[in-house]
C-alpha cells in the first residue's frame, strides 16, 4: 500500500489497487501485472518505468479496460475520481464495468484520454485527420459538424502543427512520425480530459522528436492542468518528466515514490541496478556501463520469491527464494518490495 | 450520390464515415489506369487472334470444304477474292492488324461459316446476357459473403464461423457444372421442373419488355447461386481473414479508447479499411465467373456466350469463337478496370500511390 | 522426471528440431488435415493399383445390363450353419413399367451372386509388369453381374471406371503441377531473384493472364487440339494447356517469398560473407521458403484436377477412350439420361472428396509452414 505523502487529496484523480490482470492461454497463464498500487494526481505526472515485458503497458491499458484478449483483470480496484464543475466529486471503479458498457465509454476519450507507442499504425490509414478528431468531439461534447472542425482545427494548432487548417483535412500517410503523434496527443486532449495515460508516446520516435513531444506534454499539462500517467522505459524521460515514480517489475510494482528520492536514494536493488545502467555525461570515461545480469524470467515460470531474486546482487540467502516481500513504506516517503527494508518500517 | 445521405446519417453520431475524393487527384488516377489497359487488351487480341489461327488449315479452306460439301462448284475467282477479302495470302502480322482494325474501324467481326451470318449479330445479346448474369452474381456474392464475412471474423471460433466455414469449403470443392446438374436433377425429379434456360418459352423469342424483363429476373437466381457458390465461400474467407488482421491493428484500440461504440467502431474503422482487399477481388472474381458462367450456361442451356462459343469451338467456327473469346476478355479488362477506379475512390492510399 | 523436467525437455526439443519436424509438428495438431492427408494417400493408392482394386476392366461391358442400378451389398450370407461372412448381391431381372413401358432392372430376390476376394477375372499388367488375372474383389462367377455403383449405357461397370478415371484425374492434377512449378520457379524465381526490368515484364504477363477469364481460354486452346491425336498426347496436350495458364499463382507465390528474403539479415549476411549467389539461392534461400511452394502446390493440384473435369466434361479435354473423372460426368450431361440413371453421379463424390481433401491438405500444410507464426 503507497504511503500517504503530503498530496492534496482533492486532487486525487485514479487510485489503483491491488490489480491483477492476466492473460489465459494454451501454454498457461500469464500473470502479466500481479498486485500493483499506485496513485495518479491532477497536476502531476506519474511515471511507470520498467523493461519490455513488465507488465507497465498492461497496466496502463487495463485502466480503460483496453487490454487486448485473452487479457482481462481479475482481481483489484480501478477508482476514477471525476471532478465536476461544481466540485463535486464521483468514484467510479473502472474495473468492475464491463468492457464495452455505456458508462466506460463516456468515460474513454472524454475524462481519460489516451495515446499510443505507435502513431503510424495508431491512427486510421483511410480516414482524414480531422474526421478522427471532430469523431471524439461530436460524439462526447455533442457538438456539430462545424462546431467540431473549429475546435479540431484550433487544437491541431495547440499541439503545433503548422497550417492546422490544411492539415486537418490530410489523411495521416501525409504526415510525419512526430506530426501523427501530435494529431494523437490533440485526439486525446480535444475533450480537455482530467487524466492522460501516454503508453511509450515517444518510443517509434526519433530522439529530437522525442524531446519535442516530452516538451510539448509538458506545455499542454501546465495549460490544462491534467494528471498524466506517462509509461515509459526510459529513465532520461522520468528525470525529465516525473513528479512520482513506479517502477515495475515482472508485473508487480518494485518500488514508488517521488522522482527526486528514486534518483537520489534508490532502495530496491532492481531501481539501484536501472540507475547504474544509464549513461551519464559527468561520468568518467573509463566507468563501463553496467548492465544487470540474468534475463527476464519467462513469464509462464514466475520465480517462487521475490520475482528479482535470480538476478539480485543483494539476495538474502534462504529467505528471497522463498517468499515474495509485501510492499514496505519508506521513511523518505514511497515504498518498496524488498526483504531488506523489512525492519524499517510496517506497513 | 448515395454518399451524401451517408454522410447525413453519419455525423448525428459524430465523424464522417467516408468522405468522396478530390476530382483532379482521381482524374490523373483514371487516366494512368487507362494507360495501362492498352497493352492488356492488345494482348488480348493477339490470344484471340491466334486461337482463331491455331485449328490445322485456314479458314478459306474451310470454307471452300463447305461450299463444295453443299454441291456448289468452286470458282478460282471466288478462291482469289475470297483470299484478298481476308487477306490470307498475306503474312500473318498483316492478317492481323486487317482482322483487328475490321473491328475497331467496322465493328466486322468477320462472317459464321457455320450460322452464314456476320458475327456481330450472333454476338452481341448473349455477350448482354452474359455481363448480366456475371453482375447479378457478382451483387449476390457481394451480399452474402460480406455481412458473413464480418460475423465470421467478429465471432471467431464461434459455431457459426465453423459452419460457414464448411459452407464455404463444401463451396468451394464442387465444381460449378456438378452443382448445376445436382440442382437441375433435383428440380427435375422431386419438382417435375425444367431450371434451364433464362426465359419461359413464351418470352424466348419476345422483344425486351418490362415483362421480360421480369421473367428473366426469375430465371436468374438459379444460374445466380450455382454460380455464385464457389465465389461466395472464396470471399467470406478473403473477409474474414482481413478483418481478422485489421482487428488486431492499434487503431482499433485507439477508436476504442476515444469512447465509439463496438458495433460503430467496428463498422468505421476495421470494416471499411477490409472492404479495400475485398473490393479488390472484383478483380479476380470477374474473370473466374465469367469463365464459370461459360460452363454453367453449357449446363443449363442458357442463352449466354457459354454455349454458343462451345458450339463453335467444336465445329471450328473460328471467327466467332474467336470473336467471344476477344469480347470475353475485353468485358473482364473493363470490369477489372471499373472495380480499380471503385478501389482508387475509396481508399485514399492508392490515389496517392504515384 | 518431474513435470518441470519434462517441460524442458520439450523445450529443448523445440530447439534442435529441424524447419520440417516443426512443419510437420504444427501439421499433426491440424485434425481435419490430418484426416484429408490420409484420403489423399488412400485416393493416390487407388490411382496406383487401379487394376488390381477395380473388379472389371473399363471396356468390360455386359449388353444385358445398360443402365443397370447399382446392387445393394450384402456382408452376411444365411447359410445352414447359421450367418457366415460372405458378401453377396442378387442378380437382376427385367420388369416393364406399366405407364413408361419401359424396361427397369429390379433386384431378383431368388438369385444370390457370391462375391470373392482375390478372384481371377480378365488379365491385367500391374504397373506395367506385373501379369495376373486376380482381381481384389468380384464376383466369383465371372459371368454374374456385379455393378455395386450402377452400370453405364453400354453396361460396364461404373465402380471399375472410377476407379480407372482416378488415375487420370489424379494424375494430371500431379503432372500439371509439375509443369506449372518449373514455369513458376524459372519465371517467379527470375523475377523475384533479378528484380528491375526483368520483374516488371514478367509481372505484367502475370497479371495479363490473371486477366483472361480462363475457361473459355482453355476451351480455345483445347479445341485446336487435333482430333486425330492418340489418347497419351491429348492427356499432354490438355496438361501443358492447364499448366499454360496455371504457374501464375505459383510464380506469385515464389517471387514473393524471394523478394522477402532478399533483405533478410541472414541473406544479407551470407552475402557479405562472401557467399556465392548460386550458394545462398541453393543453401539459404530455397530451404526457407521450401514448405510455403510445397502448400502453394497443394493447392494449385485441386484446380487442376477441377479445369480437367470441366474440360472434358464439355468435350474438349480427354475424351473417351480415356477414363477420366470428366469423360465419366460428360456422360451424366443430359439431365433426361440422369433421371433415370442417378448413378451417374457417383463420379461427382469422387471429384468432391479428393478436392475437399487435397484442399484441406494445402490450409493445413501452409499453415504449418510457418512453423514461428503467432
Amino acid at each position: 500500500m503507497p504511503v500517504e505523502r503530503q498530496l492534496p487529496a482533492e486532487d486525487l484523480l485514479l487510485e489503483v489497487r491491488d490489480l491483477h490482470v492476466h492473460f489465459p492461454l494454451d501454454e498457461g497463464t500469464v500473470k502479466a501485472v500481479a498486485g500493483v498500487d499506485f496513485d495518479v494526481y491532477r497536476n502531476r505526472t506519474l511515471c511507470v518505468v520498467g523493461e519490455s515485458g513488465c507488465g507497465k503497458s498492461v497496466s496502463a491499458q487495463s485502466i480503460l479496460q483496453l487490454v487486448d484478449r485473452p487479457g482481462r483483470i481479475v482481481q483489484g480496484q480501478i477508482r476514477f475520481h471525476r471532478h465536476d464543475a461544481d466540485g463535486s466529486v464521483t468514484v467510479t471503479d473502472l474495473a468492475a464495468l464491463r468492457s464495452s458498457s455505456r458508462a466506460l465509454r463516456a468515460i474513454r476519450g472524454r475524462h481519460i484520454g489516451m495515446v499510443f507507442q505507435e502513431p503510424n499504425t495508431s491512427l486510421s490509414p483511410i480516414h482524414t485527420v480531422g474526421n478522427q478528431i471532430s469523431e471524439v468531439i461530436q460524439l462526447h461534447l455533442g457538438e456539430d459538424e462545424e462546431a467540431a472542425r473549429r475546435r479540431g482545427i484550433e487544437m491541431l494548432e495547440r499541439v503545433g502543427i503548422a497550417r492546422p487548417a490544411q492539415n486537418y483535412d490530410a489523411y495521416t500517410f501525409e504526415l510525419s512520425g512526430g506530426m501523427r503523434q501530435r494529431v494523437m496527443i490533440a485526439m486525446a486532449l480535444v475533450c480537455s480530459p482530467a487524466l492522460l495515460i501516454a503508453d511509450e508516446p515517444t518510443t517509434a520516435l526519433d530522439v529530437t522528436t522525442q524531446a519535442q513531444i516530452m516538451s510539448l506534454l509538458q506545455e499542454l499539462q501546465a495549460d490544462f492542468g491534467m494528471g498524466v500517467m506517462l509509461i515509459t522505459h526510459d529513465l532520461g524521460v522520468v528525470a525529465e518528466m516525473a513528479d512520482d515514480v513506479v517502477v515495475m517489475y515482472l508485473g508487480q510494482v518494485a518500488e514508488y515514490g517521488d522522482v527526486d528520492r528514486i534518483f537520489h536514494a534508490p532502495a530496491h536493488p532492481y531501481t539501484k541496478a536501472l540507475l547504474r545502467s544509464i549513461p551519464n555525461l559527468d561520468f568518467d570515461q573509463d566507468i563501463r556501463l553496467d548492465s544487470i545480469r540474468g534475463m527476464v524470467p519467462d513469464p509462464f515460470h514466475r520465480p517462487v520469491g521475490c520475482p528479482f531474486g535470480p538476478r539480485c546482487d543483494e539476495v538474502i540467502e534462504g529467505r528471497c527464494e522463498a517468499e515474495n516481500p509485501p510492499a514496505f513504506s519508506l521513511e523518505e516517503g514511497g515504498s518498496v518490495r524488498c526483504l531488506h527494508y523489512e525492519e524499517v518500517t510496517l506497513s | 450520390m448515395p454518399a451524401d445521405a451517408f454522410r447525413r446519417f453519419s455525423t448525428r453520431q459524430g465523424g464522417v464515415l467516408w468522405a468522396p475524393p478530390c476530382p483532379r487527384t482521381m482524374i490523373r488516377y483514371i487516366l494512368r489506369r487507362l494507360l495501362i489497359m492498352i497493352p492488356t487488351l492488345f494482348g488480348i487480341s493477339i490470344i484471340a487472334f491466334i486461337i482463331i489461327q491455331l485449328p490445322p488449315g485456314d479458314y478459306l479452306t474451310t470454307v471452300i470444304a463447305q461450299l463444295s460439301a453443299s454441291g456448289d462448284l468452286v470458282e478460282e475467282d471466288v478462291i482469289a477474292s475470297l483470299k484478298a477479302q481476308y487477306g490470307l495470302d498475306r503474312p500473318m502480322h498483316v492478317q492481323y492488324l486487317k482482322w483487328i482494325s475490321n473491328i475497331l474501324l467496322r465493328g466486322d467481326f468477320g462472317t459464321s461459316f457455320e450460322w452464314d451470318v456476320a458475327v456481330g449479330e450472333l454476338i452481341w445479346s448473349r455477350l448482354g446476357l452474359t455481363v448480366t448474369l456475371s453482375v447479378a452474381t457478382l451483387l449476390f456474392t457481394w451480399a452474402v459473403a460480406f455481412p458473413v464475412g464480418i460475423y465470421a471474423a467478429v465471432r471467431q471460433y464461434s459455431w457459426g464461423d465453423y459452419l460457414f466455414t464448411g459452407i464455404g469449403f463444401v463451396g468451394l470443392a464442387i465444381p460449378n457444372f456438378l452443382l448445376a446438374l445436382v440442382l437441375m436433377y433435383v428440380a427435375f425429379k422431386y419438382f417435375n421442373q425444367s431450371v434451364g434456360g433464362l426465359f419461359s418459352p413464351d418470352f424466348v423469342e419476345a422483344p425486351w419488355t418490362w415483362a421480360r424483363v421480369q421473367d428473366m429476373l426469375g430465371h436468374l437466381w438459379v444460374p445466380m447461386i450455382i454460380l455464385g457458390t464457389a465465389g461466395t465461400a472464396g470471399l467470406i474467407r478473403i473477409m474474414r481473414a482481413n478483418l481478422l488482421d485489421e482487428l488486431r491493428k492499434p487503431y482499433v484500440k485507439t477508436a476504442r479508447a476515444k469512447g465509439l461504440s463496438e458495433l460503430r467502431l467496428l463498422l468505421k474503422y476495421p470494416v471499411r479499411v477490409a472492404l479495400n482487399p475485398f473490393v479488390s477481388t472484383i478483380g479476380l472474381t470477374l474473370p473466374i465467373l465469367i469463365s464459370g458462367s461459360a460452363i454453367v450456361s453449357v449446363v443449363l442451356s442458357l442463352p449466354t456466350s457459354g454455349p454458343l462459343l462451345l458450339r463453335a469451338l467444336i465445329a471450328q467456327d473460328m471467327y466467332l469463337a474467336g470473336s467471344f473469346i476477344l469480347m470475353l476478355g475485353i468485358i473482364t479488362v473493363l470490369g477489372t478496370l471499373l472495380s480499380d477506379l471503385l478501389l482508387a475512390w475509396l481508399d485514399p492510399r492508392i490515389r496517392f500511390d504515384d | 522426471m518431474t513435470a518441470r523436467a519434462m517441460e524442458s525437455d520439450r523445450q529443448e526439443a523445440i530447439n534442435v528440431a529441424t524447419q520440417w519436424q516443426l512443419m510437420w509438428w504444427r501439421f499433426r495438431k491440424h485434425r481435419l488435415a490430418m484426416t484429408s492427408l490420409v484420403i489423399v494417400i488412400l485416393i493416390y493408392l487407388v490411382a496406383l493399383l487401379a487394376e488390381f482394386l477395380a473388379p472389371f476392366t473399363p471396356d468390360e461391358f455386359q449388353a444385358d445390363y445398360t443402365y443397370a442400378p447399382p446392387q445393394r451389398l450384402h456382408l452376411f450370407l444365411e447359410t445352414e450353419n447359421g450367418l457366415r461372412f460372405q458378401p453377396w448381391v442378387h442378380g437382376y431381372k427385367v420388369e416393364i413399367e406399366e405407364e413408361a413401358l419401359r424396361r427397369v432392372f429390379v433386384p431378383d430376390e431368388e438369385v444370390i451372386h457370391e462375391i470373392g476376394f482375390f478372384v481371377s477375372g480378365v488379365p491385367i499388367t500391374l504397373f506395367g509388369f506385373l501379369e495376373t488375372d486376380r482381381h481384389l474383389v468380384g464376383p466369383k462367377d465371372p459371368e454374374a453381374p456385379m455393378f455395386l455403383f450402377g452400370a453405364d449405357k453400354l453396361g460396364r461397370d461404373m465402380l471399375t471406371r472410377m476407379i480407372y478415371g482416378t488415375r487420370i484425374s489424379m494424375s494430371i492434377g500431379l503432372v500439371g503441377v509439375a509443369l506449372s512449378l518449373i514455369l513458376g520457379i524459372l519465371l517467379g524465381g527470375l523475377s523475384g531473384f533479378l528484380g528491375g526490368h526483368v520483374d516488371n515484364i514478367i509481372q505484367r504477363v502475370i497479371e495479363f493472364i490473371r486477366s483472361v477469364p480462363t475457361i473459355p481460354l482453355w476451351m480455345g486452346l483445347a479445341a485446336a487440339l487435333p482430333t486425330d491425336w492418340p489418347p497419351l498426347r491429348i492427356y499432354f496436350g490438355i496438361t501443358v494447356i492447364l499448366s499454360f495458364i496455371g504457374w501464375t499463382e505459383l510464380a506469385r507465390v515464389i517471387r514473393g517469398r524471394f523478394l522477402a528474403l532478399r533483405t533478410e539479415d541472414f541473406v544479407v549476411a551470407a552475402h557479405l560473407d562472401g557467399v556465392g549467389q548460386m550458394r545462398i539461392i541453393l543453401h539459404h534461400m530455397v530451404p526457407s521458403f521450401l514448405s510455403h511452394i510445397i502448400a502453394a502446390l497443394t493447392l494449385a493440384i485441386p484446380n487442376m484436377i477441377l479445369a480437367e473435369t470441366s474440360l472434358s466434361f464439355l468435350g474438349l479435354g480427354l475424351r473417351p477412350p480415356i477414363v477420366s473423372w470428366g469423360v465419366l460426368l460428360q456422360e451424366a450431361q443430359n439431365i433426361r439420361t440422369v433421371a433415370t440413371a442417378p448413378w451417374l453421379f457417383s463420379t461427382g463424390g469422387a471429384v468432391f472428396i479428393a478436392i475437399l481433401a487435397l484442399n484441406f491438405v494445402g490450409d493445413g500444410l501452409r499453415d504449418a509452414a510457418d512453423p514461428y507464426a503467432r
